[in-house]
């Protein structure tokens, strides 16, 4: 291994080969057919928008969740940690497509004849598609999250408990001020890599028809009959909102201090 | 007692004949196992040989490498089933027209297992690579030192001696690809989870259907685990105990 790391990253062939991208580059915008994306700019940054959000909130509520599901089920009462555990394995047994026409059709087909739903103020929300959404993508990401937790918060060095007992903290303060910092810590490394994951699930809410970015190009194909031009952009803008996710983690990683 | 009987009729939907749905279901279920299963095993075969190429290859084929499992891992696996299902059978056909034949409907079985394996390869690449790195080198060189050709090493010593590393992400690979052959439904294809939202759309019991085939992946998940465990204890042999 030690010869490659000792060449340059530019190495000949690489050039070559950068060479032949550009060319394969210049060949699908020259030869295929984009007169169709100007008209379609302004729907595309919507979508572009909807996926972003639709990840950073599922994200940020379903982290919310997966830390006490960690935490129930390395210290909680038996039932507690009994339910956490049901949750991971049945969300994670499942598929997320199945899951969302679940909640989407299921509970979509039930609430309209429950009267008191019906006229409470959440009706007009739950009469769209995207909390149904944004509820699966959540829950998927809590029992993805919760297990990498778990593992997290027992990973924990029992010592480095036992001391902040020892200085008079109430369990509370433990978890604060010890507990969850170091079990976060831990878990830091893989939540780039789950948050990708994520990013890839979230085209699944074009299936009930929340417009997010894949929503958008599905109506590009089918308004236009083209299927690589559509197809090969949405790839590419799927590959650098990965790039820029897994960029954004690295440089979050490197701020925190290691041993 | 009304409660008694909606239940009755509820598991006469649920009924292997028709009218009760349960037979497609379980042909869904079939068809998903079938893509998984040979999704999987094409999908080990591209893992093998481009870990191989990645640790042993020369340096254009490990920056292609490169590039196929960053761009698959990055790609959300619905683009990619239906990039690959169109331009699959469009490079099919279009290869058949050139040699003179008349062009072929490809079947959703096999644009399945070809998509399916495609996104496992990358990943199962990725695993493979990792485990074969952990096998102690010496073990290699022995193989090596016996005079067994690249190949006879490889199918002797390093694929049996890093199987008990591999095992755990691979799997996790296998779980993964039985829930992937749910993102067929999208391009149409009948697999368990379109078959539930035909039987769901007909019936008008979309709880009912949607929970029923949770549970058939659900068992499938749970299965597969309890036979993981016996394949890694197998696999394990011989090996220290791990703490």
């Amino acid at each position: 291994m030690s010869h490659s790391t000792a060449k340059p990253w530019l190495a000949t062939h690489r050039i070559v080969m950068i060479v032949i991208a550009i060319a394969l580059v210049a060949y699908v915008t020259l030869n295929m057919r984009w007169e169709w994306l100007p008209r379609y700019t302004d729907l595309i940054a919507q979508g572009l928008w909807r996926t972003l959000w639709l990840l950073a909130l599922s994200v940020f509520f379903g982290f919310l969740l997966a830390v006490p599901i960690g935490l129930v089920q390395v210290t909680g009462p038996r039932p507690l940690s009994a339910l956490a555990l049901g949750f991971c394995t049945v969300i994670r047994g499942t598929p997320l497509l199945l899951q969302l026409w679940l909640l989407y059709y299921g509970l979509g087909s039930i609430f309209p004849s429950i009267p008191e739903i019906r006229d409470s103020f959440l009706w007009p929300y739950l009469r769209q598609a995207w909390p149904y959404a944004l509820l699966t993508l959540t829950l998927s990401f809590a029992a993805y999250e919760g297990e990498i937790m778990r593992g997290a918060f027992s990973g924990v060095p029992k010592g480095e408990l036992e001391a902040a007992r020892a200085y008079g903290m109430s369990p509370w303060q433990v978890l604060r001020r010890v507990w969850l910092p170091r079990a976060f810590h831990r878990a830091l490394p893989t939540l780039g890599g789950e948050v990708v994951l994520q990013l890839k699930a979230t085209p699944l809410v074009a299936t009930i028809t929340v417009i997010d970015i894949y929503g958008v190009f599905s109506r590009v194909r089918q308004d236009t009959f083209l299927t690589y031009e559509p197809l090969l952009l949405l790839a590419l803008i799927y590959l650098i909102l990965a790039g820029l996710l897994t960029l954004v983690f690295r440089h979050l990683e490197n701020r925190l201090p290691v041993r | 007692m009304e409660l008694l009987s909606e239940w009755q009729s509820n598991l006469a939907l649920l009924a292997l004949s028709p009218p009760g749905w349960g037979g497609n279901l379980l042909r869904g279920l079939l068809h998903s196992l079938e893509i998984a299963l040979g999704g999987y095993s094409l999908g080990l075969i591209i893992g093998i040989a481009g870990a191989c190429g990645k640790l042993y290859g020369g340096p254009i084929t490990r920056d292609l490498l490169a590039t196929y499992t960053t761009c698959v891992r990055a790609i959300p696996e619905l683009v990619l089933i239906l990039l690959l299902y169109y331009a699959g059978t469009d490079a099919v056909n279009q290869l058949l027209t050139w040699m003179g034949r008349p062009t072929i409907d490809i079947s959703g079985l096999a644009a399945g297992i070809f998509v399916i394996a495609a996104v496992q390869g990358a990943y199962a690449t990725e695993v493979i690579r990792g485990a074969i790195k952990s096998v102690p080198v010496g073990q290699l060189e022995a193989a090596r030192a016996y005079g067994m050709s690249g190949f006879q090493c490889l199918r002797r010593v390093t694929l049996p001696a890093m199987l008990p590393f591999a095992i755990p992400g691979l799997a996790n690979l296998w779980l993964i690809a039985t829930k992937d052959t749910a993102l067929l439904a999208v391009v149409g294809f009948s697999e368990l989870t379109l078959e539930t939202r035909q039987a769901a759309g007909s019936t008008k019991h979309y709880l009912l259907f949607y929970c029923a085939a949770g549970v058939l992946y659900l068992l499938v998940t749970l299965v597969s685990q309890v036979l993981i465990r016996f394949i890694e204890k197998h696999a394990r042999r011989g090996l220290p105990q791990q703490g």
